[in-house]
This record gives structure tokens, C-alpha cells and sequence, in this order.
């Protein structure tokens, strides 16, 4: 079969805020770019980030770069890179200036700058007290953020193709990629897009859980793509779970309700975050408030008839903030917790979230794997930024608001690299002839298959497999077996099958070719957390309670041939100012 | 629960058709599109777009009961049965309950849907009082979802030359914002019999809106800017 076939200078994958971020960069620069997108672009999951983007502009109160990189690097439990650390707090005041100029709508103070509030482990002077350092557009500021950024796409005339699900990268002999192959997903059309330069922004994989945050459509497509092509996965094990998730729904119910002065209580009306973060309480990391959540359950001081939720109250707030400042968040609680928060606390459990790990990048957005020269040699002509990379600014726990942040530096900063990169790269490459042979076999598999087991039910079972093997807090012969039990229903993705076989907007094939994916991100994640002998960040063994520095302060790597782990330094020498070194951490 | 949805895939049906589905389901809290994923687990040929289920993304609007709402945030214990389902009115049918939204954009990105501000940008934020910005509340958190403009009868007529509320309500909110500097031109872009002035305000816009706004409300603003600046 031959495959048509198409030339950019560019191939974005991925139309959320990374991908346009640096989109709108590589238009403006008069490159030829191709975005592509599973779903209309201000569909892309950022547009659920509500509570806010970090950047130390100091509206409310004194604030700088270096307290911001301190915070990160602390919240990050040290495993975070301290140079990529050090580049975005230093770019972040920059990008959210620049966000502005693009006309996005923040919230604003009387004195007409940027409105900013208190988020979760952001702190004055090196940890001392709470600042408001989240720039938000109430709690809508992925919202405001995507649109934005669309908008301004659309400005630089972006070529966008809109409902195309990218397959599998193109390698040659020599390792470089060359593009990708994509399917449309309206006439399941597949096509080669050659590039000089692919970036992948695909965003996460939330669902490979059971309870989830995320959109449907996050399932790692980036990664799937990545590790079918033999690029290692760093930092699986360390997934975020959200402490508020609306109980039973999952849906996102923002930080910046804390922020604004929420906080939450057990079964007996009890603030019990005041015994696990005297001094931030509830505006600690997130994988603090979590454990603590998950330990006033396990203890038996959850609420509602099971005992499995804690609430979150806000009503002391009072109408006109929950009315002015978060009102996507009363939306949501009356629609799926079915509570008003103005009158009543919402039920709330820790929900998975946000993946750390991700495609191993260097802090301008080059993908870095090592073959033959070590861990910082560049997989020539790849990039990818967003969720779906690991800069790493994360390590093994996120702050609030630096995912939003995230997006745009290494978005913007990937952007800068690839016309650089391509100045010295003037030529398009030979294609090589098996260019589209994986992405074909794939789909020929799913059409000629006979007896094929139903998708939905796979994907269940590894949601099952995933969520109760690989929780918030994480056990021995829990995670010994969901090793097992994950390759088990890898085996079963093999073998899935469709009954529709239509060629127009056909969602069975899709949500098929999304479980390919979904199970090389759940089975890297189930793998590296079995082999953690350590508790860190996200990543928290019950038998191994403590941060172990001397073994395990170092990234692991992930390949999915043999599901072999590999492990690299984390890079503790910032840019310019001296390292943070890891201590313990107390919030 | 008895659902009848509207069928059709160009590739094999000559027509479109009803299809009956019975779902054994307590609706309890639960949304009409948890439902119709477990008909989709069922009978893997339904077609329809689907993401956030948060009603943020706007994918999954469609005509419910008669009405345009989004799957996602619809009560399933608040419809009635049989509940009836059909793709948004007025676009063409790609397939089921998935309609092709070109027209919807193109009528969005007509109204040219950016800031425009030609003054070199200062080194930090440009100011706007919170006054000001309090003019872009109500236009600024439209999802796109097409809901509104596909419930609108004189975009239905003319889906072509009518922008439509959802593309009128950004065009008001780059008028509205105190950072903009091209008013005049953006009301040269509506200045014509049918872009603008076929609203005939009869806010079907308003009433099926899930995100609760008013395009009604901003296209008689701009009405208003037009006719102030010709006396």
C-alpha cells in the first residue's frame, strides 16, 4: 500500500498549550508548521486547568524568580533538574507577560495588574510563608489560556489539521526522526507528514486510571509513540494524584479553592491538615494534602457512609468570592457533587492527575536518550514539550500552576530551538521505505482480527489493574503483582478488536489505537514503581517510608522492549545560583 | 432507559435512520454521556466526539430531547423517555451524531477572534482596571461548543453569510476589552445586512447556552455601537 505523503519544516503533535505555544512561535518565524490534533484545538485537555499559572510577577506581595525556583525544586522532593528548574522560573514572568499582550483576560487587581493567589507550596523568602504568586482568570485559566493561544494561532495563519490522530514516529537507520504518520480521523485516511523537525505536546495519560481527572482523550499518545520507537520513558512512577477529585465523579475541583481560603475537614469537622503541615496546612504540595487524605480514610475518619471521602469546605468564604473568584468550581460541584459550596462542604478524594514523568527532554525541548554517548545525547530532529515530556522541572512532584507554566516556557523554548536547529539542518532527509510499515500493521491487525476481545473491557481492566496496584500509597505484593497483572492485559491489547470497520469517523478504531498507548504509559508506570525501593514525592512505598538519597536520587528510564530500566544523575547544579541540596522536607 | 439516536454513515445508509437502544441503567446522578458510552461499549458503530465530560471542551453538544445541550453535563434523570438524540441542527452530518463545525468556524474566525493593540508592549502587564475586565465576563468563557448558533434559525438559513451568536458574542468581546484598539474597524466587519442584523433576537442562543451566557444580550450591544456611531 502506499501511503501519500506530505512536507513541513515542522510537525507539531498535540494542539494544547504547548503545542500551540510553540505553534505560534514557529508560524511567526515563517516556518511551514503542521499541527496536529485529535480534536478541535480548544478541545485539548489545558482548557480544564483552572486554578492558575506561576510566575513571581509580586502584584500582591514580595516575590522573585529564586524563591519560586526554591519552592519547585523542594516540591519537586529534589528530583527535579535544577537547571531546567533555575530557566523556568526565571522565563515565567516573561511568558505571562507575553500571555497578556496576546490578550489573554486575567483577573485583575485594583491597581489594574494581574490578579495573583495563593496556590500550594508557593512560598516567600525560601519556604517562609505563603505568596500569591498563581496568575489566574478566576478558575477558568486553561480556559482563557487555549483560547488565547488559538486565537493568536489563528492570527499567524497555523495550519492546523483538525482531527487527525498522529500513529507512530518515523525513523531511519541512523535514529533521527522524520515526521510522523497520522490518520484522519473523518475519511481514516493515513498520510506521512515529513518534517525536519517533530515535536510531540501530546499531554497526558490520566487514563490509565480508574478515577481520573483527565479527558477521555489523554492517553499518552505521545508516549505510546515514543516508546514504540525505542525512546526511553523517565519518571514513570511518579504520578500525581489531586487531593480534591470530586468523590465518585473525578472531576477536577481546583487548588485555588484552598487558595481562596477553603479547607478540609474529616468526619469530625476536624482541619486535620494543621497535623501534617503546621505551617502551610492545606496549602501544601500535593502529595502531602493527598497521603494525609488517604491516611484520615485509612484511620477511619472519612466521611459519607463508607468513610471513603474527606469534605472540602468554603462556604465560610462567602458568596461573593466563591461567585467572583471560582465560579467554574460551584458549577462543577452542583452538577457532579450535586452540593452548593456556598452552602454546603464538597465531597472530595485524591483523584490521579498529572503524570511527571514523561519523554526524556533536555530543558530546550530536545529529546535526549542514551544510546551510545550518554544520557544527554539528542535524538536528532525530535522535540517535545508539555505533560507529555520530562524536562525534568517536576521530579517527583508537581507544584500547582507550574504545569500551565511548563507549557508555555518549553513550548516557547522548544520553538527557539528547532529554528535553530533547523538553520543547520537545511535538507529534508530520504524517507525510508518501511517509513509507514508499524502504523499499517497496526491497523491492518485491528481489521483482519478475528475474535478480537472488546476494547472498552481491556481498557477497563487495566484502569482496575492501575488503580489498585498503584495508588497513592503503594504496597509490595501489590506492586509485584500488578506487574504481573498489567503485562497480563498487555497481552490482551494485542488482541483487541472492533466490530465497526467503517472508514468514516470511526471512534472504535481510534479509542482501539489509544489503548495501544494507554498500555505502554501503564505498564511503565506499574513497572518503575515496582522497582522504587523509596518514598518520594508521588511515589509512596509502604515498606519503604523514607527518601532514600543515597540510592535513588536519580531519574529512572523506562524501554518497553523487555520493559528494561535504566537510571541517570539528576541534574543538581542550577544555571547560575548555587544547588538547592536535597534536605527533608516539612511544610 | 429507552433512547432512540439518530443514525447515519454515508458509507452504508442510504438514509439516516432512528435506532431504539434499551439500556439497562439507574440514572441515579448520572450523565446522558455515561450512558451513551455504555451503548457505545455495546454497539461500537456510534460515532460521537467526547473529551473532558466536564462541559469545558464543548466536544460532545448535541440535540437533546429536542434541545442542544452537551452530554456531559445533562442529568440523565432530568430527560424524558424515550430519550431522543440527534446530532446538532443545521451543520452537515459527517456521521451519527458527529457534525462537520467548518461553517461554525469560519464564521468565528471572520470576526477576526484576537487582540488587536498596536502599541509596542510594555516591558510588564498592560493595565485594565477590574471594571474594565468585568466587561469580558459572560463573553470570554464561550467553549465553542456550537450549541447556540446551531439552535439559531437565521443561521440556519444562512449558515454562510450570518455569523451567528456564538461568533458575534467574540466579536463583542474584543470590542468590550479595554486593551483593543480596533473598534471601528471590527464593527466595518458586521456592518452588512446579514452578518450582524439578521439576529432577530430570538434568543433560542440564550435559552439552550450550557455555559448560561448571553449572545442576545452582546449582539444588541453591538447593534447599539453601530447605530450610535452613524447619528
Amino acid at each position: 500500500m502506499t501511503v501519500a505523503k506530505r512536507m513541513f519544516d515542522v510537525v507539531i503533535v498535540g494542539a494544547g498549550g504547548s503545542g500551540m505555544r510553540a505553534a505560534l512561535a514557529l508560524s511567526e518565524a515563517g516556518l511551514k508548521v503542521a499541527v496536529l490534533s485529535k480534536v478541535f484545538p480548544t478541545r485539548s485537555h489545558t482548557v480544564a486547568a483552572q486554578g492558575g499559572i506561576a510566575a513571581s510577577l509580586g502584584n500582591v506581595k514580595e516575590d522573585n524568580w529564586h524563591w519560586h525556583m526554591y519552592d519547585t525544586v523542594k516540591g519537586s522532593d529534589y528530583l527535579g533538574d535544577q537547571d531546567a528548574i533555575e530557566f523556568m522560573c526565571r522565563a515565567a514572568p516573561g511568558v505571562v507577560y507575553e500571555l497578556e499582550h496576546f490578550g489573554m483576560p486575567f483577573d485583575r487587581l485594583e491597581n489594574g495588574k494581574i490578579y495573583q493567589r495563593p496556590f500550594g507550596g508557593h512560598m516567600q523568602g525560601f519556604g517562609k510563608n505563603p505568596v500569591e504568586r498563581a496568575c489566574a482568570v478566576a478558575d477558568r485559566t486553561g480556559h482563557a489560556l487555549l483560547h488565547t493561544l488559538y486565537q493568536r494561532n489563528m492570527q499567524a495563519n497555523t495550519h492546523f489539521f483538525v482531527e487527525w490522530m498522529a500513529l507512530d514516529l518515523i525513523r531511519n537507520q541512523a535514529g533521527d526522526v522524520l515526521g510522523v504518520v497520522a490518520m484522519e480521523i473523518e475519511t481514516s485516511e493515513v498520510m506521512i507528514f515529513q518534517a525536519r523537525a517533530t515535536l510531540l505536546a501530546t499531554g497526558g495519560a490520566g487514563r490509565i486510571f480508574q478515577a481520573s481527572t483527565n479527558a477521555y482523550i489523554n492517553t499518552g499518545d505521545g508516549l505510546g509513540m515514543a516508546a514504540r520507537a525505542d525512546i526511553p520513558l523517565e519518571d514513570m512512577e511518579f504520578f500525581q494524584f489531586h487531593p480534591t477529585g470530586v468523590y465518585d465523579a473525578g472531576v477536577l475541583i481546583s487548588e485555588g479553592v484552598r487558595g481562596e481560603g477553603g479547607y478540609l475537614i474529616n468526619k469530625d469537622g476536624e482541619r486535620f491538615m494543621d497535623r501534617y503541615a503546621p505551617t502551610a496546612r492545606d496549602l501544601a504540595s500535593r502529595d502531602v494534602v493527598s497521603r494525609a487524605i488517604a491516611t484520615e480514610i485509612k484511620q477511619g475518619r472519612g466521611c459519607g457512609k463508607n468513610a471513603d471521602h474527606v469534605l472540602l469546605k468554603v462556604d465560610h468564604i462567602g458568596r461573593d468570592i466563591i461567585m467572583q473568584r471560582l465560579p467554574g468550581i460551584r458549577d462543577i460541584s452542583i452538577k457532579f457533587a450535586h452540593v452548593d459550596p456556598i452552602n454546603a462542604p464538597i465531597p472530595v478524594v485524591p483523584t490521579a492527575h498529572y503524570m511527571m514523568g514523561g519523554i526524556p527532554v533536555n530543558y530546550h525541548g530536545q529529546v535526549v536518550a542514551p544510546y551510545k554517548t550518554g544520557p544527554e545525547e539528542v535524538v536528532e530532529g525530535l522535540y517535545a514539550a508539555g505533560e507529555c515530556a520530562c524536562v525534568s522541572v517536576h521530579g517527583a512532584n508537581r507544584l500547582g500552576c507550574n504545569s500551565l507554566l511548563d507549557l508555555l516556557v518549553f513550548g516557547r523554548e522548544a520553538a527557539r530551538q528547532i529554528i535553530e536547529d533547523l538553520q543547520r539542518n537545511p535538507h529534508p532527509q530520504l524517507l525510508p521505505a518501511d517509513a509507514a510499515e508499524r502504523p499499517l500493521a497496526r491497523l491492518a491487525r485491528l481489521s483482519n482480527q478475528k475474535n478480537g476481545e472488546n476494547v472498552a473491557e481491556v481498557g477497563a481492566a487495566m484502569r482496575q489493574v492501575m488503580q489498585t496496584h498503584c495508588g497513592v500509597f503503594r504496597f509490595p505484593d501489590l506492586l509485584a503483582e500488578g506487574v504481573k497483572k498489567i503485562a497480563e492485559v498487555a497481552g490482551r491489547v494485542k488482541n483487541t478488536g472492533i466490530k465497526d470497520h467503517s472508514k468514516i469517523f470511526n471512534t472504535a478504531r481510534v479509542e482501539a489505537l489509544e489503548l495501544d498507548n494507554l498500555i505502554e504509559v501503564a505498564q511503565a508506570t506499574m513497572v518503575a514503581a515496582a522497582a522504587r525501593q523509596e518514598s518520594r514525592g508521588g511515589h509512596a512505598r509502604d515498606d519503604f517510608p523514607l527518601r532514600d538519597d543515597d540510592n535513588w536520587l536519580k531519574h529512572s528510564l523506562y524501554y518497553s522492549a523487555g520493559q528494561r530500566l535504566d537510571y541517570k544523575p539528576v541534574r543538581l547544579k542550577p544555571l547560575t545560583v548555587e544547588s538547592f541540596p536535597p534536605k527533608a522536607r516539612v511544610y | 432507559m429507552k433512547f432512540k439516536i439518530y443514525r447515519y454513515n454515508p458509507e452504508t445508509d442510504e438514509q439516516p435512520r432512528m435506532q431504539d437502544y434499551d439500556l439497562d441503567i439507574v440514572a441515579g446522578e448520572k450523565m446522558l454521556l455515561d450512558a451513551l458510552l455504555l451503548i457505545k461499549e455495546q454497539d461500537d458503530s456510534l460515532s460521537l466526539r467526547k473529551s473532558c465530560r466536564e462541559g469545558v471542551c464543548g466536544s460532545d453538544a448535541m440535540n437533546i430531547n429536542g434541545r442542544n445541550g452537551l452530554a456531559c453535563v445533562t442529568q440523565l434523570s432530568s430527560l424524558k423517555e424515550p430519550i431522543t438524540l440527534r446530532p446538532l441542527p443545521g451543520l452537515p452530518v459527517i456521521r451519527d451524531l458527529v457534525v462537520d463545525m467548518t461553517q461554525f468556524f469560519k464564521q468565528y474566525n471572520s470576526v477576526k477572534p484576537y487582540l488587536v493593540n498596536n502599541d509596542p508592549p510594555p516591558e510588564t502587564e498592560r493595565l485594565q482596571s477590574p471594571a474594565q475586565r468585568a466587561e469580558l465576563d459572560g463573553l470570554y468563557e464561550c467553549i465553542l461548543c456550537g450549541c447556540c448558533t446551531t439552535a439559531c434559525p437565521s443561521f440556519w438559513w444562512n449558515p454562510d453569510k450570518f455569523v451567528g451568536p456564538a461568533g458575534l458574542l467574540q466579536a463583542y468581546r474584543f470590542i468590550a476589552d479595554s486593551r483593543d484598539q480596533v473598534t471601528s474597524e471590527r464593527l466595518d466587519n458586521l456592518e452588512d445586512p446579514y452578518r450582524l442584523f439578521r439576529c432577530h433576537t430570538i434568543m433560542n442562543c440564550v435559552d439552550v447556552c450550557p455555559k448560561e451566557l448571553n449572545p442576545t444580550e452582546a449582539i444588541g450591544k453591538i447593534k447599539y455601537m453601530m447605530m450610535k456611531r452613524t447619528v
